[in-house]
This record gives structure tokens, sequence and C-alpha cells, in this order.
């Protein structure tokens, strides 16, 4: 069999892709299916997790892309590194840090989906991350106290409160 | 430079077969992806910009005095070595297909027993991994985390207070955490309960995968089971997570193994001798004939049917018979019938040498 990209070398890859029961079948020699970034084993070109993405990608969490406010999925393009929405859902990868602010309204369906979750709560860097740790550790204590005043144990609600209250005066403070 | 030897050699730390529940766990290895603020990803960086990521982060390692318990490191720039070379570092699994052939001003730094891989401007500027022998998702976790920490220590990283550290793909961002454990499952797939078991393991957040990664398939029985998620849960639950589905699978295997004794012994010992024979005499010897044959072995090995080579033999059997193995073994350059030639004798020998 031979190549349908170029139609000169024969074909060595063979595979069928099957989509919502429709099914496709490719036949490429090697060097088009490099070129074409479809399946080889063993590399991270091929069918990967980008392309299985960009599905996801494409969808208009508004709908139709008529909710107020934001901006059509065509035009959201990053100011920092010039991508386009539409170029990374293409893509499947962000081309810098900032593209996360400037897409931001359409990220929280995308992560839904990947992830189950839309914030980060692990690891914090120690150096730059002192804030976001104190903040979390204020959040913790709300949460404490307000069992705390349930349970009726008022003393030990009142040190709390102080403490978020010292936490509160660190962050203002910088 | 002595870097010769990481691609002269096919042993490396994560193949010496010790390490918790090893006869089942080959290795562990833990990822953590970051990037550098104010540069753009790998994907769209200028050369200069790419080359600066580098500078910036080899110049880490100079900070001797908190690398002090990671001896020796020694950095590979992919602009330095041949392509069976980076072929080579693949099929040992220091660096990533993507690094070896897609990176502008590629890296990776390695410690003397390969167990740390660092590679720079792979999909993400840095990507710290660790590799270790067996069941050691914990202890590999405590190596990268503390590596972070010495690099955070030197550069800014590019990290949001909502979404965590950001990565170029979506599917990294928050912890840029990736756990994964090569299990081999032999058993679990000859009682065909595997699918029902890795269909259990993908609705608790995980994901199962062949041993070279996204898209490779599973072969000689060996699958790499990793975490899916890495936003919304602390690194702690991922690496637990992960920690106690993989010792759920190693006592659904060793239950598996048990039954196969009991119930069809004569015909387990036939077939892993066969493999044995097979592996020992014959004279061409196919990638996917030669992992499902090692497996087999491994598995007679492990259930005391066979005086065979030792784990680590086998693990090193599995990279040395690697397409760029070979043709570094025995000459530069061969086409394929000529490698499952290669790959039949390199086998005939080391089960010859190894009683």
């Amino acid at each position: 069999m031979i190549c349908q990209e170029c139609g000169k070398r024969p074909a060595t890859l063979h595979f069928t892709k099957i989509v919502n029961g429709e099914k496709t079948e490719f036949h490429f020699c090697e060097s088009c299916a490099r070129e074409k970034g479809e399946l080889i084993p063993g590399t991270s070109n091929g069918f990967s997790i980008h392309s299985l993405l960009s599905g996801l990608l494409d969808l208009d969490p508004s709908g139709k892309g008529q909710n107020a406010g934001a901006k059509p999925a065509q035009t959201l393009r990053c100011e920092e590194c010039g991508m386009t929405y539409s170029q990374f859902s293409k893509l499947g990868r962000f081309g810098c840090s900032s593209c996360y602010k400037y897409f931001s309204d359409r990220l929280d369906p995308l992560f839904k989906r990947v992830h189950g979750n839309t914030s980060h709560v692990g690891k914090v860097p120690k150096r730059t991350g002192g804030v976001i740790q104190l903040k979390r550790k204020i959040e913790e204590l709300k949460k404490e106290l307000q069992f705390r005043i349930v349970q009726e144990e008022f003393e030990t609600a009142a040190e709390i409160r102080d403490r978020i209250r010292e936490l509160e005066r660190n962050i203002a403070q910088g | 430079m002595s870097n010769h030897r990481f691609t002269d050699t096919a042993l490396s730390e994560w193949m010496r077969g010790n390490g918790q529940d090893s006869d089942i766990v080959i290795s562990t290895r833990v990822r953590v992806a970051r990037n550098l603020q104010q540069l753009p990803f790998p994907l769209l960086a200028t050369n200069q910009q790419s080359s600066e990521v580098l500078e910036r982060l080899i110049s880490v390692i100079k900070d001797r005095e908190r690398l002090n318990d990671f001896g020796e490191l020694h950095v590979i720039k992919l602009s330095d070595i041949d392509d069976l070379d980076k072929r080579v570092l693949v099929e040992k699994h220091l660096i990533s297909p993507n690094l070896a052939n897609e990176s502008r001003n590629g890296a990776v730094i390695l410690t003397e027993d390969e167990s740390v891989s660092i590679m720079i401007n792979e999909e993400d500027h840095l990507r710290i991994q660790c590799l270790y022998p067996g069941f050691q998702v914990r202890e590999a976790w405590e190596r990268a985390t503390a590596l972070d920490d010495i690099f955070e220590a030197h550069v800014d990283y590019a990290f949001d207070d909502k979404r965590g550290f950001l990565t170029s793909c979506p599917t990294n961002v928050g912890t840029g955490l990736r756990a994964s454990v090569m299990m081999h499952l032999p058993a679990l797939v000859m009682t065909q309960q595997i699918n029902r078991i890795l269909s259990a393991v993908s609705q608790v957040g995980l994901t199962v995968r062949g041993i070279y990664g996204e898209g490779s398939e599973a072969v000689g029985n060996l699958f790499q089971i990793s975490n899916q998620i890495t936003l919304g849960q602390t690194e702690a639950e991922i690496i637990e997570n992960l920690h106690s589905v993989a010792l759920q699978i190693i006592e659904h295997e060793k239950n598996a193994r048990q039954r196969l004794i009991n119930e069809s012994k004569l015909r387990i010992t036939d077939r892993v001798m066969r493999s044995y024979g097979i592996l020992s005499y014959a004279a061409v010897m196919d990638s996917k004939e030669a992992a499902q044959r090692l497996s087999d072995v491994r598995l007679g090995v492990d259930l005391g049917l066979l005086e065979g080579p030792a784990s680590s033999v086998m693990n090193e059997l599995n990279v040395k018979t690697q397409p760029g193995f070979l043709q570094k073994t025995f000459g530069e350059s061969m086409n394929p019938s000529e490698r499952d030639m290669y790959r039949a004798k390199l086998i005939r020998e080391t089960l010859a040498a190894k009683p």
C-alpha cells in the first residue's frame, strides 16, 4: 500500500480513528506521519493528550458565545505572547504564563473537565508565596473558629479570632 | 567529560531490582513541572529566551551547599550529543522523546546514579524527575520536592494564587506533579482481570500508559500507572492516592499469581520454560516477542519456577534490547531484521552468562 499523503513511499503506519462511532482509516509512510504529527509509538506527538484536549477546548462555555462581557473565542488573545485562544485550542498548550490571565474566563470549564477542580490547593513557593500561605492559614482558622463557636468553646474561639487578626495584620503590612 | 557513561551502559539505579515489592513494581517515578516567570514557555520561546532559561537553571546547580546530598551532577546539552545517544537516553527513561526530538536549547542534568534527571526546555522550562527502583512513591516525592525547593530558592517560578504552578499544558497545571509506578502484571493479564482493574483505576483519577509514556502501548505486561489530576488536590493526596491504589493492584496481582500456581502450575511452568528456552536459543527475536518472553521468564523467577537471572538483569535486558541500545552495542546502523538478529544474540549471551 502506498502512503495516502505523498503517494510515493510505501505506507508503513496504519491506524483507525473512531470518533462517535465514525471510523476513519489512515495509511501513511513514516515521514509523512511524522510531519502530520500522527501516531508514532513512543514519541510524544501522535494522538497525544494535546490533540485530545483541543476537542475540549473548542467548546464554547457560554453556549453560543453570547455571554455578555466575554469576548468571543476568535478574538481572545494573550497580550504578552500573542497567542490567540483559537491557537491555544488547536495546540492544547499555553504560550506563556500570562495566557492563563488573558484566557481566564474560559479556563474554569476546561479545568473542571480535565481535573474536576479549578483551584490549586497544593504546594506554594516558599520565597514568593508567603501571602498565599497566610491566606490559606486564615481560611483554615476561620473554619475552626466556626466549629469552636458551635461547640460553645468560646475561650478557644477567642484565641483563634486573635490569631486570625494577627495574620491579617501581617498580610496588610506586606 | 565522563558523560559517555550515561549512554554506554544500560544499568541505572532504577533498574537495580531492589526496593519494596520489586517483584511487581519495577520502578517509581515522580516528575514536577515548573516554569520561570516572565519568559514564554518553550513552545514560543525564541532561541535567545530558551538559552536564557538554560543558563539560569544550570547556574542553580552551582549551589553546592544545598545540593550536597545529590552528589556529582552532570549536565548534558542535547545539542552536544548525536541522535543515537539521545535515543539511548530515552530508552533508559532519563529524558523524554519530546526533549530528544523537539527541544531547543534542551539539556538534562543527571546525578551520578541516574536516579535524578532534570530536564530543561522540555515542554516546560524545568522538569524535575526522580526515578527509583521498586515501590517508593513517597521517597521519590520527598526527593523531587527537595530539589524543587532548591531551584525555587534561586529562580522565580510562574505561579498563580488560584491556578498554582503554571505549565504549558493544561493537564499539568496546579501541582505540576506526575507520579507513576511501572508495574509488571502478568498474572492479572493471564487471568483476564486486567481490563477490569485498569478501568477501575481510571475512575479514581489515575491513568494507565505503556512504559514509554503517552501514546505508547503496554508491552511485556508492563503498565505505567500515574495520576491524571494535578489541580485541586494536594501533593500529599496525589501521592497517597497513587500509593494506596498501587498497593491494591499489588495485592490483586499477588492473589492472581497464587491462583495460577494453585490451579495451573504445570501450564504456567510450561509457558515459563518455553519462553526461557526460546530466549536462550532463538536466532531472531523481534521486540514484541522479546518483551513478552522476558515477562514470562521474570514471572517464572518471581514464582520460584525457574532459577533464572536476577530482576536487575531482566530490567537491563528490557532496555538493552531497544533499537537504540542495540545499535549502540553492535554498531552504528542496522536495519530491522539485523536488529532482530542482534537482539536475539544479546539475550542469548546474557542468559548464558547468568545461570
